[in-house]
C-alpha cells in the first residue's frame, strides 16, 4: 500500500503548472488537497510519471466578485468555504454542501477545484455546481477555456479537460440575496458520499418562483441537472405547488444505479422522498422570508 | 524518481531528511523520524489512526506526501504531553473517561480532539463529536471517547454537564 514511484514537482505560478502539464504529455497528475489522488496512488491505482502539487500556486486561492458572479479559486480549502463570509452570505448552499463533505480531517486539506475536477458523481460539489449553472475556468499552454458544468462531467470521474489542462477557478453566476437554498442528501454514515443527493436553490418574487437550479447527486453516471423539476417549478405561484406531485415528475431525468449500497429502486423511492421533503422545507422558508 | 530535501518542525525539533517524491507525511514521521505514535492503520484515509496536527489543522498524514510538509509545523501525540509527563487535557479525558481500549485509533482521536480545543477555541459539543466522525474505534463502542468529548467542549465553555 504504498505509491508506485514518481516524479514531483511543485510550480508557483499557474504558467509554471501548464508547462509542467503540457511536458510531461499526459503523464501528469494535478494534486490539490489530495484527498481522493492519495489513497489511489497509495492502492497503485493511479501510477503517473510526474504529479504537479499546485498547492504552492498563490493564484489559485482566494474568492473573488466578478461580475455578474463569484469566483472560487480552484485551491481554496473545503474548510474555508465553512466559515468563508462573502460565501456564507451570497453562495450559502455551497457552504451547506461543503459540510456533507468527507470528514473535519479530510475538508481541512480537500479542496473546491479538485472535488469539482473529480467529478464523483456521488459527490456535493460537482452536483451544486450543475445545480447553479457555474462555470468551470481551465488553462493550459495554449489558453483559457469557460467550460459550462452541464458540459464539463462524462461520466463517472470523467471529463471533458485535456490532459495538459488545469481548473483554475468556478465560477458561480449570481443569486439574489434572498434565494432560498436547498440541499438535502441521505448517506449510510456522516462522511459517507450519498446514497441519493438534491442541491440546488430558488428564488421566490411575489409568491411565485421565479428562478430554480437544481441538480441531482448519486443518481447517475454525473451529476444530473433536475431540469423536469425546474421547468415545473418556475412560474408557479407557492400555493399552487405540490412538492410531492414534482418529485413523481422529477425522478424520471435520473438515471440511478444498482451498486452493494443500493439498488436503484430505492434509490428512486428515496429520490422522490428527499425532493418532495427539501422542496417542501424551502417553500416554508420562502413563505417566512 | 525525484528526491528532496525537506525540513519540517515535528514537536518544537527541527527535523531534515532526503525523501522520494512518494512518502506520505505518515511514513516520514514513523520510519524516518521516530514518531511511532503515528498509527497506521488503512493508509487511505478512511480509519483517521494516523491524524496530526499540521500548521494548526488536523489532517490524516497517509493523505499527504511528506515533501508536501517541508517547511510545516506538525504536532504528533508524542508531542502534547508536557516534559515532567502531565497529559494534556484531550489526554486526561480520555483516560478518565475510559476512552481507549486496545489504543490503536487513539493518537488519532487524540490529535483530532487537541487541534479542535487548541489555541484557546471553544468548540462545541456537536463540533467535536462532528470531528470524530472521522476516526473509526472498533473497540470501545464510542461512548468513552464521546463522554471525553463531552466533557472538553463543557471544560471550554465553562459549562457543566
Amino acid at each position: 500500500m504504498k505509491p508506485a514511484p514518481f516524479d514531483y514537482v511543485a510550480p508557483a505560478t499557474i504558467d509554471e503548472a501548464c508547462a509542467a502539464l503540457a511536458d510531461a504529455g499526459g503523464g501528469a497528475t494535478v494534486i490539490a488537497g489530495g484527498q481522493t489522488l492519495m489513497p489511489l496512488l497509495n492502492l497503485r491505482m493511479s501510477q503517473p510519471f510526474i504529479v504537479v502539487d499546485i498547492n504552492n500556486i498563490a493564484e489559485l486561492k482566494g474568492v473573488s466578485r466578478t461580475p455578474g458572479a463569484i469566483r472560487v479559486g480552484a485551491m481554496l480549502r473545503q474548510y474555508e468555504v465553512l466559515t468563508h463570509e462573502t460565501l456564507q452570505r451570497d453562495l450559502p448552499v455551497l457552504v451547506q454542501a461543503v459540510q456533507h463533505i468527507g470528514h473535519h480531517q479530510t475538508r481541512n486539506r480537500g479542496t473546491v477545484g479538485g472535488s469539482i475536477a473529480l467529478g464523483e458523481p456521488a459527490a456535493e460539489l460537482p452536483a451544486t455546481a450543475v445545480a447553479l449553472n457555474a462555470t468551470i475556468e481551465a488553462r493550459s499552454v495554449s489558453g483559457t477555456r469557460q467550460i459550462s458544468a452541464a458540459d464539463f462531467y462524462l461520466g463517472p470521474y470523467m471529463n471533458s479537460l485535456q490532459p495538459d489542462e488545469l481548473v483554475t477557478g468556478i465560477s458561480f453566476p449570481d443569486w439574489p440575496r434572498n434565494h432560498i437554498p436547498l440541499f438535502r442528501e441521505l448517506a449510510q454514515r456522516p462522511g459517507d458520499f450519498a446514497l441519493v443527493g438534491i442541491v440546488g436553490a430558488l428564488v421566490i418574487d411575489a409568491g411565485k418562483i421565479s428562478r430554480a437550479g437544481l441538480a441531482w447527486f448519486g443518481m447517475g453516471p454525473t451529476p444530473i441537472k433536475a431540469s423536469t423539476a425546474e421547468r415545473m417549478l418556475v412560474g408557479q405561484t407557492l400555493e399552487s405547488i405540490d412538492p410531492q406531485t414534482i418529485a413523481e415528475e422529477a425522478i424520471a431525468d435520473t438515471a440511478p444505479f444498482d451498486d452493494q449500497h443500493a439498488s436503484a429502486e430505492y434509490r428512486r423511492t428515496v429520490g422522490k422522498r428527499i425532493f418532495a421533503s427539501a422542496l417542501r422545507d424551502a417553500l416554508k422558508a420562502g413563505e417566512t422570508a | 524518481m525525484s528526491k528532496h530535501h525537506i525540513e519540517v518542525t515535528i514537536n518544537g525539533r527541527r527535523h531534515t531528511a532526503d525523501v522520494e517524491a512518494r512518502i506520505s507525511l505518515s511514513d516520514l514521521l514513523r520510519d524516518n523520524a521516530g514518531y511511532t505514535g503515528v498509527h497506521v492503520g488503512c493508509e487511505h484515509g478512511v480509519c483517521g489512526a494516523c491524524t496530526v496536527i499540521v500548521d494548526g489543522l488536523a489532517v490524516r498524514s497517509c493523505l499527504m506526501l511528506a515533501v508536501q510538509a517541508n517547511g510545516a509545523q506538525i504536532t504528533t501525540v508524542e508531542g502534547l504531553a508536557a516534559e515532567d509527563g502531565t497529559l494534556h487535557p484531550v489526554q486526561q479525558a480520555l483516560l478518565e473517561e475510559h476512552g481507549l481500549q486496545c489504543g490503536f485509533c487513539t493518537p488519532g482521536v487524540v490529535m483530532t480532539l487537541a487541534a479542535l480545543t487548541g489555541n484557546n477555541a471553544k468548540p462545541s459539543e456537536q463540533q467535536l463529536l462532528g470531528a470524530l466522525s472521522g476516526n473509526v474505534c472498533r473497540c470501545t463502542g464510542y461512548q468513552g471517547i464521546r463522554r471525553a468529548a463531552k466533557r472538553l467542549a463543557c471544560a471550554e465553555t465553562g459549562e457543566h454537564a
